[in-house]
């Protein structure tokens, strides 16, 4: 429809590279010739990122079943819910999104600005540090280091190693988009910088802490001041990291596998910058009723249905980006993943406001419907896109078809079943905590103990620990499919378009 | 000039697309969350909060370093029925000497921002260790490991509460010294037992 804008990859280069120190710099160093793109980097982050999604999970699916028997702890330590769920988040945020994302940014930036990675060793640098430093800081959570906020849970040297990784990805990132060859920087990377930015921002100031031990130190900020904080940043690293940054994932990988440009870069531009203003001010709606000012919890919920509108904006220029393409839905994995995440990521993006709203907020605060939610963003939107993407880019890695499709078409249906059983599972949990909670009786007294309400849970964590079960096998099945595609080969050599070169 | 030609100008200079990207995340934080960061009333002590003793503080430390606010939040909403089953609703200044504050997410537990001094020492040690041993139907985990453990086995009370001194809770030099002998034969477990029957409304009865 509408003008469209710089496409990933191979659109074709503006006539000519205008101006620009790098630009010039290079033809004085003699132009593209010989060059190549650091892509080994990225195939190393993609196997990491498919070994921390089956660490996370496991832990997941483990800590699920603790809920279902409560003694497989084995009275361990290191197996006790409260550390080893600490595990599962961290493990599938920082460890599985994170490297993820890297891994594609450090891809895609190279291929919509038409030059290699800026600073490659330092690139390599981020990206097995930051292997490096979710493996101790999983150990360390398991040893019981926790700083006690939710998703900030690793101790004060952890924040700092933190802050320095991604010092460098910012560097190596900004530095390669510095260096372009194609004037107009591309929309994707737009989130990825977002992401970077933010997330930098977010955990700078929530981090502040003074140190007690090596393992132990008190946050900065006190009680209610320390609560509107921490959600400042946990609202917010969901929202620039599993949302915002994954997006700048989608706005590579689906025009890419769809062969189709963006469907309006006018949109692009709105819904990312309405997206990147609203989303900071929602993190009061997890303080409902709480012990909040009133002003900073509505602020929060009135933003938080102000950014049903960017969201869904996105959800529709990836629809119609892929409308015309429908036909390669049936014979490709890659795409029906894709696909499906944004399904989900409209569904998330939906409740999530719904969920603000005070009245409904009643009733889903403190429930396990919050669990559902995160989980139908976690799998069905973050999980989902990454599959997509990882099926896409293994094959053009390694120079090798994909070991098996039929496998792949299978774990679609795994990852489709197990993310709604999943989800209703959790639904029927939470709506009924939630109503039952409140429930009270003729004569003003409260209908059921908490004890009751907690014994009728078991059917429903007994059906989520399934849908874990579910998941995790696609996941598994993905892992062998892509280490069989890329058994025994190298990542294959790619250089920047010839064309590039003035 | 309109806003699309205004973005080619952004989309062209990376240093001004992260000025602006970072000029436009910043705004909501600096309108909402600074100005309730300087407003005092929100950390000033509510009458009767007292900052927590040596073995309350290393029993609220145990607490979060085992995640138990994984299950449990420690805020009571002001709706009639949360109210009537754990008690008065929570009130930002209880909670000034909260470094982290421990409201939670998440009630797969009871709330326990008023569990204090509704079930003896004794009960909740025992559930502490073997959950099922007083609640049959409980999918609590033990922490049999708290009872093998001195409370404070790395000596590091004073430490603590030299830093929280400096964050501002009023710990005298005499309360500081006084802080090794109050934890001194205590296990773990007797720390953990002892903030949770510290967690009751701030002017309610000191025992139970």
């Amino acid at each position: 429809m509408e003008a469209v804008s710089p496409s990933p990859s191979d659109a074709p280069p503006l006539p000519k590279p205008t101006g620009g120190k790098a630009v010039a710099a290079d033809r004085a160093a003699g132009g593209t010739a010989g060059e190549r793109y650091h892509d080994r980097v990225a195939s190393w982050l993609t196997a990491f990122a498919m070994a921390w999604s089956i660490i996370g999970m496991t832990a997941g699916v483990y800590v699920a079943a603790e809920l279902v028997w409560p003694t497989i702890d084995f009275g361990r330590e290191w197996l006790s819910y409260g550390r080893l769920r600490t595990l599962h988040t961290n493990a599938v945020i920082f460890g599985f999104g994170v490297s993820a994302l890297m891994g594609t940014a450090f891809y895609s930036v190279q291929r919509t600005c038409h030059v290699p990675l800026f600073a490659p060793r330092l690139a390599w640098f981020c990206a097995l540090a930051w292997q490096a430093g979710v493996l101790a800081g999983g150990i360390s959570l398991l040893a019981g280091w926790n700083g006690g906020k939710e998703y900030a849970e690793l101790e004060w040297p952890f924040d700092i190693a933190i802050t320095v990784v991604w010092v460098c990805f910012a560097i190596v990132f900004f530095g390669t988009i510095a260096k372009r060859r194609i004037k107009p920087i591309y929309v994707s990377n737009w989130f990825y910088g977002g992401l970077i930015i933010v997330i930098a921002m977010l955990h700078l100031v929530n981090s502040l802490a003074i140190p007690v031990t090596l393992s132990k130190s008190y946050s900065l900020f006190a009680g209610a001041q320390d609560a509107i904080v921490q959600w400042w940043y946990g609202h917010n690293a969901v929202g620039f990291l599993l949302t915002g940054g994954f997006l700048g994932m989608l706005y590579y990988f689906l025009p890419k596998h769809a062969g189709r440009p963006i469907w309006s870069y006018r949109l692009s531009i709105v819904a990312f910058w309405a997206f990147t203003y609203s989303y900071i001010w929602a993190g009061p709606h997890h303080l409902h009723y709480n012990a909040v000012p009133e002003w900073v919890q509505s602020l929060g919920m009135v933003m938080s249905l102000v950014l049903l509108a960017p969201s869904w904006a996105t959800l529709v220029n990836g629809v119609m980006t892929v409308a015309g393409a429908w036909e390669k839905l049936r014979t490709d994995p890659a795409l029906k993943f894709i696909v499906l995440s944004l399904a989900f990521y409209g569904l998330a993006t939906f409740e999530g406001p719904m969920m603000s709203i005070r009245s409904v907020n009643v009733v889903s605060h403190f429930t396990d419907w919050t669990i559902g939610h995160v989980h139908s963003g976690a799998l069905g939107w973050n999980a989902m896109i990454t599959f997509g993407a990882f099926y896409f880019l293994v094959p053009r890695l390694m120079g090798a078809s994909l070991h098996s499709v039929r496998l792949a078409n299978i774990h679609f249906w795994l990852a489709l079943a197990g993310t709604m059983l999943y989800i209703l599972a959790m639904w029927g949990a939470g709506v009924s905590q939630g109503l039952l909670w409140l429930s009270l009786d003729d004569i003003g007294e409260l209908s059921f103990s908490f004890k009751d309400i907690m014994a009728s849970m078991a059917p429903y964590y007994a059906l989520r620990l399934v849908a874990g079960l579910i998941f995790l096998s696609g996941a598994l099945l993905m892992a062998y499919n892509l280490a069989m595609t890329g058994k025994g080969r190298r990542t294959v050599a790619a250089s920047p378009p010839a064309t590039a070169a003035a | 000039m309109n806003a699309v030609d205004l973005h080619r100008k952004l989309e062209r200079n990376s240093g001004l697309l992260i000025f602006g990207i970072l000029l436009v995340s910043a705004i909501g934080g600096l309108v909402q969350v600074l100005p309730s960061v300087l407003q005092d009333d929100l950390v000033t002590p509510g009458p009767g909060t007292q900052p927590y003793g040596p073995v309350e503080l290393i029993g609220r430390d145990l607490y979060i370093r085992e995640g138990c606010s994984t299950c449990h939040s420690q805020q009571v909403r002001p709706l009639l029925a949360e109210v009537k089953r754990y008690g008065p609703y929570s009130k930002a200044g209880e909670s000034a000497y909260d470094r982290p504050f421990l409201w939670g997410s998440k009630r797969t537990g009871p709330d326990l921002h008023r569990i204090g001094g509704k079930y003896t020492d004794l009960w909740q040690r025992m559930h502490l260790l073997d959950p099922r041993s007083v609640v049959p139907d409980s999918i609590m985990p033990g922490y049999p490991w708290l009872a093998e453990r001195a409370a404070d086995a790395d000596g590091s009370i004073q430490a603590r509460m030299r830093a929280l001194r400096r964050l501002g809770h009023p710990y005298t030099e005499a309360e500081i010294e006084a802080a090794p002998a109050a934890l001194a034969g205590l296990a773990e477990v007797d720390a953990l037992v002892a903030y949770l029957q510290s967690l009751r409304p701030p002017n309610a009865e000191a025992t139970p």
